[in-house]
């Protein structure tokens, strides 16, 4: 295995489409960070300074969208092309039937090629954050304490798992599907459903079941508490709900709903007391889980799909 | 002496299709057995059960005493396989191609680099090693493919259609070159191909497959003994291929 993940990272690193890529990306989140940390200087010119500045710099919007809502929306594409063409290209090009004859396990191959894409999104995501952080740091002249950045550390995990999720996701698509197109195009589907319709569709499901009568507060909350709860079908709302939590100590809760009585003690306490570390950590505990657990089924998936095919010469 | 391949009552199965129908037959240590029959025979499908790329739906195979579907790991080591359509990757020199089999067969350091440069040498490319595959002839490129084989020395080798898209030269070459491996190394080699007269060149043995089943086999006199005696070896067999293609 280690064979083939050698060379799969080789060949990451020295392709054309890598470049692009994290050129792309870079420029991106480096445009974001300088537009958001200018506004942050204007901001608390002046000011105290405010607990847990450094975060901000990842978590408010710039002209557009903040950091983390860039990597919500493009980490997927990022798995997804690195991922789509993993077998499907072998079997044209009539490699895969030459490493088979080899003695080697078939799932040394699955298991090489989704751990060297999973160690070049590692590589991509570190250097990027430590990027941000120093233009960071420069700009708005705030060193970050140990707390943040182990909340910065939790977001590059779970960032991880989410973008190795979508690359488990491409594998599988490129062993389901003969031709690189399709291929890339399913997985591209299924992302774009699940960042833009499950949203859609969640609304219009709760509605369906819980429909929200004029005067009736207690049956808007169950609505749309059902609507969130459908709506974390997507990797994509999972992923974004809980690197919330992890970026904002204020945030007590991955829900949007809260009840009013509820709302009313948290949003008082809110401006108190940041949470700590751990009990984020703790309430973020299940996202990673689920998002774990949905990379293990996309690559089960694979696994055995892949065992049980025929591979011919073609 | 185990025989190189023993196959009994094989059998693959596509839905109600019979892929490979029954196939008994042995190729024995040192020989060129030439498996001749024309497209859709079932001849990959044979090969891949041989090398437990897939599974028979009933029947037993026995490549160099081990059985496939138990032991692929063993067979794969002793077994090089040069398929159809050898792939390379393209932006890998040729010396990198066999240096990364060479690697996924355990195979580092000098070792590897003396089995690499002896094979290369053998195929005649040593010229061109460290040209990009992308820029081979298919010509070289089917010599590359068996000298990827011939890293891991071993004891059979199989081949599928290996002067496919071949000129006559390269064609001539190609098969020197098996009869070479089998003489000098005592490799067994089994050839797959729908072109008589090449089989008829350099394999010792030659067995005719139709739709799965076998139909004939045996040495050539064996076979021509079967046709009429007067036109020669080649019309006798080309009268026995014919025949049982169109009777099919």
């Amino acid at each position: 295995m280690y064979t083939i993940l050698r060379k799969e990272l080789a060949d990451h690193f020295s392709s054309t489409r890598f470049l692009i890529l994290y050129c792309l990306v870079l420029c991106v989140a480096l445009l974001t960070t300088y537009m958001v940390s200018m506004n942050l200087r204007s901001e608390i010119a002046g000011g105290a300074r405010i607990e847990h500045l450094f975060l901000m710099l990842f978590t408010t919007s710039g002209q557009f969208f903040s950091l983390t809502q860039f990597i919500a929306f493009f980490g997927p594409l990022i798995g997804i092309i690195m991922g789509f063409d993993a077998i499907n290209k072998e079997r044209s090009s009539g490699t895969l039937s030459k490493v088979l004859s080899q003695p080697v396990y078939r799932d040394a191959i699955i298991n090489g090629k989704f751990w060297a894409g999973l160690i070049t999104i590692t590589i991509m995501f570190t250097s990027l954050i430590v990027l941000i952080s120093g233009l960071g740091m420069s700009v708005i002249g705030v060193v970050p304490s140990v707390e943040e950045l182990a909340r910065l550390l939790c977001y590059l995990l779970i960032s991880i798992v989410y973008v190795g999720f979508w690359l488990g996701m491409a594998i599988l698509c490129s062993i389901l599907f003969r031709s690189l197109g399709t291929a890339a195009l399913a997985s591209i589907a299924l992302w774009i459903f699940v960042s833009f319709f499950v949203g859609f569709g969640s609304a219009l499901l709760a509605d369906a079941i819980v429909p929200v009568e004029r005067g009736d507060p207690q049956a808007a909350v169950k609505n749309a508490r059902l609507a969130e709860n459908i709506s974390r079908v997507s990797p994509v709302n999972l992923y974004s709900q809980a690197t919330k939590t992890i970026m904002d100590p204020y945030r007590k809760t991955t829900k949007d709903v809260v009840l009013i009585g509820q709302l009313e003690s948290i949003s008082m306490s809110r401006f108190d007391h940041a949470l700590p570390l751990g009990q984020s950590v703790l309430v973020v505990a299940p996202y990673l889980t689920t998002l774990l657990s949905l990379t293990a089924v996309c690559f089960g998936a694979s696994y055995v799909i892949f065992m049980r095919q025929e591979i011919r010469s073609m | 002496m185990v025989a190189a391949i023993d196959t009994h009552e094989l059998t693959k199965a596509y839905g109600k299709y019979n892929a490979v129908d029954r196939l008994t037959f042995q190729v024995e240590e040192g020989e060129i057995f030439g498996f001749l029959g024309p497209n859709g025979a079932g001849k990959s499908t044979t090969i891949l059960m041989l090398l437990g790329l897939t599974e028979p739906t009933s029947g037993a195979a026995n490549v160099l005493g081990l059985d496939p579907r138990r032991e692929p790991l063993k067979v794969k080591r002793q077994v090089g396989y040069v398929p159809e359509n050898v792939g390379f990757y393209p932006d890998m020199t040729a010396d990198e191609n066999l240096r990364y089999v060479a690697q996924l067969n355990g195979l580092a350091g000098s070792e590897a680099c003396a089995r690499i440069e002896r094979a290369m040498a053998k195929v005649r490319l040593s010229a061109d090693r460290n040209k990009l595959v992308g820029a081979f002839s298919r010509g070289m490129r089917q010599r590359l493919g068996l000298a990827e084989v011939l890293i891991k020395d071993p004891r059979l080798i199989i081949l599928d259609e290996p002067t496919l898209g071949l000129d006559p030269e390269g064609m001539a070459s190609m098969l020197k070159l098996i009869r070479s491996l089998s003489q000098e190394e005592k490799i067994s080699v089994l050839l797959c191909s729908h072109l008589l007269h090449q089989v008829q060149e350099v394999c010792d043995r030659i067995g005719i497959l139709v739709q799965g089943r076998l139909v004939a086999t045996g040495t050539l006199e064996e076979l021509s003994g079967e046709g009429v005696q007067a036109e020669g070896d080649r019309l006798n067999l080309e009268d026995i291929y014919m025949r049982y293609f169109q009777e099919e």
